[in-house]
């Protein structure tokens, strides 16, 4: 008897799991399965789960309805741009709040948590405005530079290194290592699975970002995909939704690939590392 | 190498002195050991020494330097920490190799010098392991491979066995103490285990609450303690206290080892060249060679270390006798060793006139 009670328990257990795990993956696929049907077949009822013919061709009029190549490469521009400006920024910033005692340290990562709760858009007016007087408006550095130190970052990192125990560094002090050499060689390695997966949340936030870029550019040659795809939307004769679809597949195709490389990392940032 | 010299050292945490003015000479070559229960200080020192802590007050020079404005890593000095303190990231022979590159020293030199040491050390087989992939012992073979490669003038090491089981712990004090003769270096050790004290130092430093207690070689230390907290440091179990006869301001002290245990049955010889106190067997502990007795005697409970196992004397009746030679006597007030009873030295201050 108990051995039934305990194998229904589990049943339900996973029955459990695949729906919630269906309800995040269905939108997902839907979006694929609509990239490769045609028109007809998207707007029939009762629509169908796979496409009848799959229409590759779709992905070559989402490429070929604008600019999409230089949309792609100005949003690897900026998406990594980011990237590495907020890494240069905020590991030096982390490093000095987990591990020096200075007067106003607490103030100042006061300030860095603050600036974590303040949402973009409450401050992109005077934002825009600032970047509009260095003429930066409609540029790729107005999309790059108010991004360049991450609170987030920041606070994620300091609590990474105050991990680290005092002795390895100071092993590394007797071992007539420089700060910043401690910085590079000790510290940052130490926290790779915390800054890998930093680096994804940055990366994909900024890649798939489209607020910003929409209030900062206003021409082709400084937009990003997300822009573009989403004027694939205002083609005439209603929305091509397959083709849309397409699209979308393209913006999100780089983020998948990335996110397979660098699972193992964001787990063990999560779980914690025991020796 | 390199003397190392203590002059009037002092550590202040937040208005609290853990280091009370320490004078002390390292001499080059020495197997020195700070030893005292935790909280004594001997931690701080020795990381004062390494540059890891700053000086508050007074004089560290190592050679004839003075050090106490140079940072850990301009010493010269190499540390083994308790938890090895390896670089997690980083292979074992990186790890060994950080400090040279650190150095400038060019890539092939280092390559040269690390699998020298990973020779001497017997880690010549791991180089490419993490090390989490290590056991303990490598572990603390790798924090000492890293210390030597650099070849410095005095090394630190900070309970870098505790961490070890006890078969181990023993194989690796002798090591230690076999690669110190062979190095010649000064080695600055700290324990708060006596037995790791006595057996591996040639001069051991014992610490009290910031203050050195006395600073002597092993057997000196057992046989010639300077004040009541060194003879009940060393030594175990602890030297017995008991009420001096006689003399309120005075407390005499024996070894367990040295006091006789007698049945009542078999009544002492007087005689006066003995201190003799009757009492109760309360319970013993069998350490295999030897056994720990707890008498409760009529001049104060003692312990009393034989090399019976007799469990009849166990509630019965006893005798404890000691030798008056055998016999330390303290001052009360100022816990300072006077002499010995008997002795010539407690005639001396007899004679001397003390109180």
């Amino acid at each position: 008897m108990k051995r039934v009670g305990a194998i229904s328990l589990k049943t339900a257990e996973w029955i459990g799991l695949l729906v919630v795990a269906l309800l995040f993956v269905f939108p997902f696929l839907w979006m694929a399965s609509t990239a490769f049907k045609t028109m007809p077949e998207v707007r029939q009822f009762p629509p169908s789960l796979l496409p009848e013919s799959w229409e590759w061709s779709n992905f070559v009029r989402a490429w070929e309805s604008g600019p999409f190549l230089m949309y792609t490469v100005n949003s690897i521009v900026v998406a990594v741009g980011i990237l590495v400006l907020q890494f240069l920024t905020a590991v030096p910033a982390a490093y000095a709040f987990a591990r020096y005692r200075f007067p106003g340290r607490s103030l100042l990562f006061g300030l860095v948590l603050v600036v974590l709760m303040i949402p973009g858009q409450v401050i992109f007016l005077p934002i825009y405005v600032q970047l509009s007087g260095w003429g930066l408006v409609n540029t790729l550095w107005s999309l790059i530079i108010p991004y360049a130190a991450s609170a987030f970052g920041i606070f994620l990192l300091r609590q990474a290194f105050m991990q680290v125990p005092d002795e390895v560094i100071e092993a590394a002090r007797l071992d007539n290592a420089s700060e910043w050499r401690i910085m590079w060689t000790i510290m940052v390695p130490m926290a790779k699975p915390v800054l890998v997966t930093f680096g994804l949340f940055s990366f994909i936030y900024h890649w798939n970002d489209y607020f910003w870029p929409l209030i900062m550019t206003n021409s082709d040659e400084v937009r990003t995909l997300p822009i573009g795809i989403s004027s694939l939307h205002m083609s005439d004769g209603g929305t091509l939704w397959n083709v849309m679809m397409a699209g979308n597949m393209i913006l999100i195709l780089p983020i998948l690939v990335i996110f397979f490389v660098a699972q193992r990392h964001i787990i063990k940032a999560f779980v914690y590392q025991s020796k | 190498m390199a003397r190392v010299v203590l002059q009037g050292v002092t550590k202040t945490f937040q208005n609290q002195k853990v280091v009370k003015g320490l004078d002390l000479v390292i001499p080059d070559g020495s197997f020195t050991v700070l030893v005292g229960p935790s909280g004594c200080g001997k931690s701080t020192t020795l990381r004062m020494i390494a540059g890891l802590e700053t000086v508050s007050d007074g004089n560290i020079l190592i050679g004839d330097q003075a050090v106490n404005a140079l940072p850990p890593g301009k010493r010269d000095v190499a540390m083994v920490f308790q938890n090895y303190a390896l670089y997690p990231t980083m292979n074992v022979f990186d790890n060994i190799a950080y400090g040279l590159r650190n150095r400038g020293i060019s890539k092939k030199d280092c390559k040269l010098l690390v699998e020298e040491i990973a020779e001497i050390v017997g880690l010549s087989d791991y180089l490419k392991r993490k090390p989490s992939q290590l056991s303990g012992g490598q572990r603390q073979r790798v924090a000492l491979a890293r210390a030597m490669v650099k070849k410095p003038k005095v090394f630190l090491m900070d309970e870098p066995l505790s961490n070890l089981d006890a078969k181990l712990r023993n194989q690796m004090r002798v090591e230690l103490t076999s690669l110190h003769k062979q190095l010649g270096t000064t080695f600055i050790y700290v324990t708060h285990d006596q037995v790791e004290a006595m057996t591996m130092g040639d001069q051991i430093v014992v610490m009290s609450e910031g203050q050195i207690m006395q600073v002597a070689a092993p057997m000196d230390l057992y046989q010639e303690p300077e004040n009541l907290f060194v003879a009940q440091f060393i030594g175990s179990p602890a030297m017995n206290i008991v009420s001096a006869e006689g003399r309120s301001d005075q407390l005499w002290g024996f070894r367990p080892e040295k006091a006789l245990l007698l049945p009542a049955s078999v009544s002492p010889v007087p005689a006066d060249d003995r201190w003799v106190a009757k009492g109760q067997v309360v319970s013993r502990e069998i350490l295999g060679s030897d056994t720990l007795f707890h008498v409760e005697t009529e001049k104060g409970r003692v312990i009393v270390k034989a090399d019976t196992e007799e469990a009849r004397l166990l509630g019965g009746a006893v005798t404890v006798t000691v030798a008056k030679p055998h016999m330390y006597v303290f001052d009360r007030a100022s816990k300072k060793r006077v002499g010995r009873l008997g002795g010539r030295e407690q005639a001396a201050t007899l004679a001397g006139g003390v109180s």
